[in-house]
């Protein structure tokens, strides 16, 4: 049997030449991940297992950056928990404010996922990391610990999706218009249970940083990892962040697929979610007026220093709109740094932006831009489920970081062509 | 092993955000995130369900978020069973893994109302709607996948010995 890019990854960590979907294997784990939320959970479980010590202390990652810096004290007490059991454990990869970023732009930048690698992660976005053409996938925290106590998860191998993307977007087209268009092609449950396997090419006129974007918001369909094959770009991100060694695999030329579907980038428009799932997809040409409350660039879907770089090209010289709150958040230390670095900080404030340290924080309603009844944000996050950022009343439009921008400056839904 | 009780209804892609919302998850006491349970989409929801009742979901229950808490907050809340059309297949892997009853079946999902008593019984997958009088089939899970729901999960299913070892060789 021929296999996709996913399942030759899954095969390489059980120790077999084949698997094919609906098989159930135990594989090798080369990384667990957990967050200030998942890894508390985790730890109550792990420690019923009565181990004194996790597989493997440079395989862990825990990085707190839900609801940390602390948000209060109840979130205080469950970072407090994790780095005291990181302590104990000798946990290396342990993230604490001052070094630690949002866990998915952390972790790539950190050099801690390489191509070939299988990762779990108790956080539905570690299927980001399949832009590095690793096999990534969110699990639970009971999954989390068991993966934490033995190196070994089972899982039952998926059938996959392919996404052949053609040609070349247009200037303000980034990654996360791409999948907001899939996602509004297939539906949130469209890929569920399967990969969603990007190739064609297409995927060469994209930066490893939208292939991220891309990745993390396969879950957004169901899917349970989104990957792309290792080219020229993955290789050179992985060799200026990380001193392991990628392996390459590729799928098979006649792999089975449940369908495949084609995509001229050339003929995307930039792309927004509408309240309250993220397949109520508009173009910005259809999106009429939405006058908004506040904009949050950040998260570990649009956060890196790419996506700033884009929102300071928007904001330079201009202001947010009055009565617009705009909520900048760069997804790691050194992302912060480097926006500070080229000027990217001080035109967000020139123009009225907060700019905050890294932190998930308003992406899921936990601090740093809640949204108060009625009040309407455009987010370069990942969900826009009811309550998602606030009140149950509140409503997210999530888009690219460009869109975003415009939208502050307009004080609605607009184009960044709208500010050119 | 059965379930048997009163069901409450709901739409499609009930996701983890309104089964717990985020704001609560500063906390991981199962008590206080089943306080809060459907909260934004069913303010009733925690003052009406009773222990042994049965929540029925359209398509693709739990989708979002990896959070444990969710199945956990639903268990909690007294449900003795969630029956829907598809689950997100993270939420699928937790309900097993804190062992909280889940069965996929369209039928039953679709044609199923609220207020109906409903009984599931996990080996046959036999669903039976005595309120419509209607029975239902879905595929049962497989016997280790059963050891671990009626475990109460996971890892207490490791610590029995119910299912194989999980050590490294």
């Amino acid at each position: 049997m021929p296999m996709t890019l996913s399942q030759k990854i899954l095969a390489a960590h059980c120790g077999m030449d084949k698997v094919e979907a609906g098989q159930l294997i135990l594989a090798d784990v080369d990384l667990v991940l957990g967050n200030d939320i998942t890894a508390p959970v985790a730890i109550n479980e792990f420690s019923k297992l009565n181990k004194n010590c996790v597989f493997d202390c440079d395989k862990v990652a825990l990085v707190m950056d839900h609801f940390a810096p602390n948000k209060d004290i109840k979130a205080a007490e469950q970072c407090k928990y994790v780095r005291e059991f990181a302590g104990k454990m000798n946990v290396k990869n342990y993230f604490d404010v001052g070094e630690m970023g949002v866990e998915h732009a952390l972790l790539p930048e950190k050099g801690l996922v390489v191509a070939g690698d299988l990762v779990v992660g108790a956080d539905s976005h570690t299927c980001t990391y399949g832009a590095l053409s690793a096999f990534s996938t969110g699990v639970g925290s009971t999954d989390m610990a068991c993966a934490m106590a033995t190196g070994k998860l089972w899982f039952k191998v998926p059938s996959a999706l392919k996404f052949v993307l053609k040609n070349k977007p247009a200037k303000w087209v980034s990654g996360k218009d791409i999948i907001l268009h899939i996602i509004g092609k297939i539906g949130v449950d469209g890929a569920l249970y399967k990969s969603m396997e990007f190739t064609g090419d297409g995927v060469s006129q994209l930066s490893v940083y939208s292939r991220l974007t891309m990745a993390n918001m396969a879950i957004e369909a169901g899917g349970k990892n989104g990957i792309f094959e290792a080219d020229d770009k993955t290789l050179a991100y992985i060799k200026e962040h990380s001193n392991r060694k990628p392996v390459i695999y590729k799928a098979d030329p006649d792999a089975a697929y449940d369908a495949v579907y084609e995509i001229d980038l050339s003929k995307l428009r930039p792309t927004v979610a509408f309240p309250h799932l993220p397949e109520n997809t508009r173009t910005i040409d259809d999106v009429g007026e939405v006058k908004i409350d506040q904009t949050v660039i950040g998260s570990c879907t649009n956060g890196q220093l790419e996506d700033l770089a884009v929102a300071a090209e928007i904001l330079k010289g201009k202001k947010i709109a009055k009565g617009v709150r705009c909520i900048v958040i760069p997804a790691t230390q050194r992302i912060w740094l480097e926006a500070m670095e080229k000027g990217y900080l001080k035109t967000f404030i020139d123009a009225g932006c907060a700019v905050s340290t890294p932190t998930c924080g308003p992406c899921l309603g936990g601090h740093m831009g809640i949204l108060a009844k009625g009040e309407r944000a455009v987010a370069t996050t990942n969900r826009n489920f009811v309550g998602r950022m606030g009140h149950p009343e509140s409503e997210v439009y999530l888009a690219s970081p460009a869109v975003a921008a415009a939208s502050a400056i307009l004080g609605k839904l607009a184009s960044p062509e709208a500010v050119e | 092993m059965k379930a048997h009780g009163t069901v409450i209804k709901y739409g499609n892609n009930v996701d983890t955000d309104v089964i717990i919302p985020a704001r609560y998850l500063n906390s991981s006491d199962p008590k206080e995130l089943a306080s809060h349970c459907m909260e934004d989409i069913d303010a009733t929801f925690v003052k009406r369900v009773k222990a042994g009742d049965i929540i029925v979901g359209g398509r693709n229950f739990g989708c979002g978020s990896s959070h444990e808490h969710a199945p956990l907050a639903i268990k909690t809340s007294g449900i003795a069973c969630v029956v829907a059309e598809s689950f997100a297949r993270i939420f699928y892997r937790n309900a097993i893994n804190i062992g909280l009853p889940i069965i996929e079946c369209p039928e039953a999902s679709k044609a199923i109302a609220e207020g109906d008593e409903v009984e599931i019984d996990f080996d046959s997958g036999k669903i039976i709607d005595f309120t419509a009088k209607k029975t239902y089939t879905a595929q049962p899970f497989p016997q280790f996948i059963q050891s671990i729901i009626e475990a109460g999960g996971l890892i207490n299913a490791i610590g029995k010995n119910l299912i194989g070892s999980r050590e490294r060789s």
